[in-house]
């Protein structure tokens, strides 16, 4: 198998550099709320990669609270913080 | 600023691929005593019953950070109930009760497969987002006591488990292998509910209070 | 190099960039988000390692810690978050000040 291998290895490639790009353009960009959109993207990626680690139930709590709830709360606080 | 940082990457990406390639870790140590911990899920019986006294004091850092939130005091507020518009309605309408579902079938899951408690209360958390974006207010007389009394039910069951350990002669949070699934899904039922309304409740930022 | 540690490096990337991102930036909301990523960047390199075993199921313990440590950091960001909102209404801005005394 040995096409499976290499498949597997450049996907994991690709989610690792998703990982690193996605970091970076969240950080980095000027827009606040752009940020916060890209940092859920960015947990949901984390996710897969939970997965490909074999590391399901991380997957689940990830996906969940990483990504879903952190993002809600980021976005309640943003939209606080231009309230006045 | 750049090259320090470049340095530490440098160091620590040097430190990870110096170490050993392939290395048993405690899989074998816990799928040796997997069958006395009361679950078969190995994940589920290193948080509720090996490494237990982690799970507990977890569920007081969540406690820990509310009463924080809590404690700051009133946040300007942003949404009021007539911003929801039809979409909102209609998807939370549809989407609690499966969340909710989806929160009871993880929690049973977590057993014997991926899932568990603290995977199902976030889900329950979203759930309680979703009504709080729409609704947002609780009937008279529930935010006071009966919220708190949920809030902290989780850890204290936890709690009581453990003292329950330590009045038969056993050690803190060693449950007797007979009842150790029953015991881990009580406390997992009772944190389920509680991780939900705490984290629903950290969103919402504030005390609810009673509204007319 | 195998799969356990390119994802330990894209760790490490992750927690350097993290790092930088919350020493460069002055806005808070910025800093939160920083050591979230800087967080996820730690609990993928412990994740990864636990996956050495070879042809062995995954090691269950790192995952419980990181189980635990994702729930303790969405706990010290809600917190983190309602501190910033009460520094926007003490100062008026989400920001920590120059080192000029601004």
């Amino acid at each position: 198998m040995e096409a499976m291998t290499t498949l597997a290895w450049a996907f994991d490639a690709l989610l690792g550099l998703g990982l690193l790009w996605l970091a970076w353009r969240a950080l980095a960009c000027p827009d606040l709320f752009k940020a916060i959109v890209l940092f859920v993207a960015f947990g949901l990626f984390m996710a897969l990669a939970w997965v490909r680690l074999a590391a399901l139930d991380v997957a689940l709590a990830e996906a969940a609270i990483g990504a879903g709830l952190t993002g809600a709360l980021l976005m309640a606080a943003l939209a606080r913080l231009g309230a006045d | 600023m750049l090259p320090l940082i470049l340095a530490l990457a440098a160091g620590l990406g040097y430190t990870v691929l110096s170490l050993p390639e392939q290395v048993q870790g405690l899989q074998g140590a816990v799928a040796d005593q997997l069958e006395k911990s009361g679950v078969t899920n190995p994940v589920t019986a290193v948080l509720l019953n090996f490494r237990g006294y982690d799970t507990l004091l977890e569920m007081v850092v969540l406690l820990l950070a509310l009463l924080g939130v809590w404690s700051l005091g009133a946040q300007p507020e942003v949404r009021t109930e007539s911003d929801s518009g039809p979409v909102l309605d209609i998807l939370t309408r549809l989407l609690v009760p499966v969340l909710v579902l989806v929160a009871a079938y993880l929690l049973w899951a977590g057993a014997h497969a991926p899932g568990g408690a603290f995977q199902a209360g976030a889900v329950l958390g979203a759930a309680g987002v979703l009504w709080i974006l729409t609704c947002g207010r609780l009937q008279h007389g529930l935010a006071r006591l009966p919220l708190r009394i949920a809030l902290v039910a989780g850890v204290a069951t936890f709690m009581a488990v453990a003292a329950l350990a330590l009045q038969t002669g056993r050690q803190l949070l060693e449950y007797p292998p007979a009842q150790a699934g029953s015991l881990i899904l009580l406390i997992e039922v009772i944190a389920t509910v509680s991780i939900g309304l705490t984290l629903a409740t950290l969103f919402l930022g504030v005390e609810p209070t009673d509204k007319e | 190099m195998s799969i356990p540690f390119l994802y330990a490096l894209v760790g490490i990337g992750l927690f350097c960039l993290g790092l930088h991102a919350l020493i460069v930036h002055d806005h808070l909301l910025r800093k939160i988000l920083a050591i979230n990523v800087m967080g996820s960047g730690v609990f993928l390199v412990l994740v990864a390692l636990a996956r050495r075993g070879g042809d062995s199921p995954p090691d269950p313990v790192p995952h419980a810690m990181v189980i635990t440590g994702i729930v303790v950091a969405v706990s010290a960001t809600a917190l983190a978050l309602s501190l910033m909102l009460k520094v926007k209404a003490a100062t008026g801005r989400a920001e920590l000040p120059d080192k000029d005394g601004g």
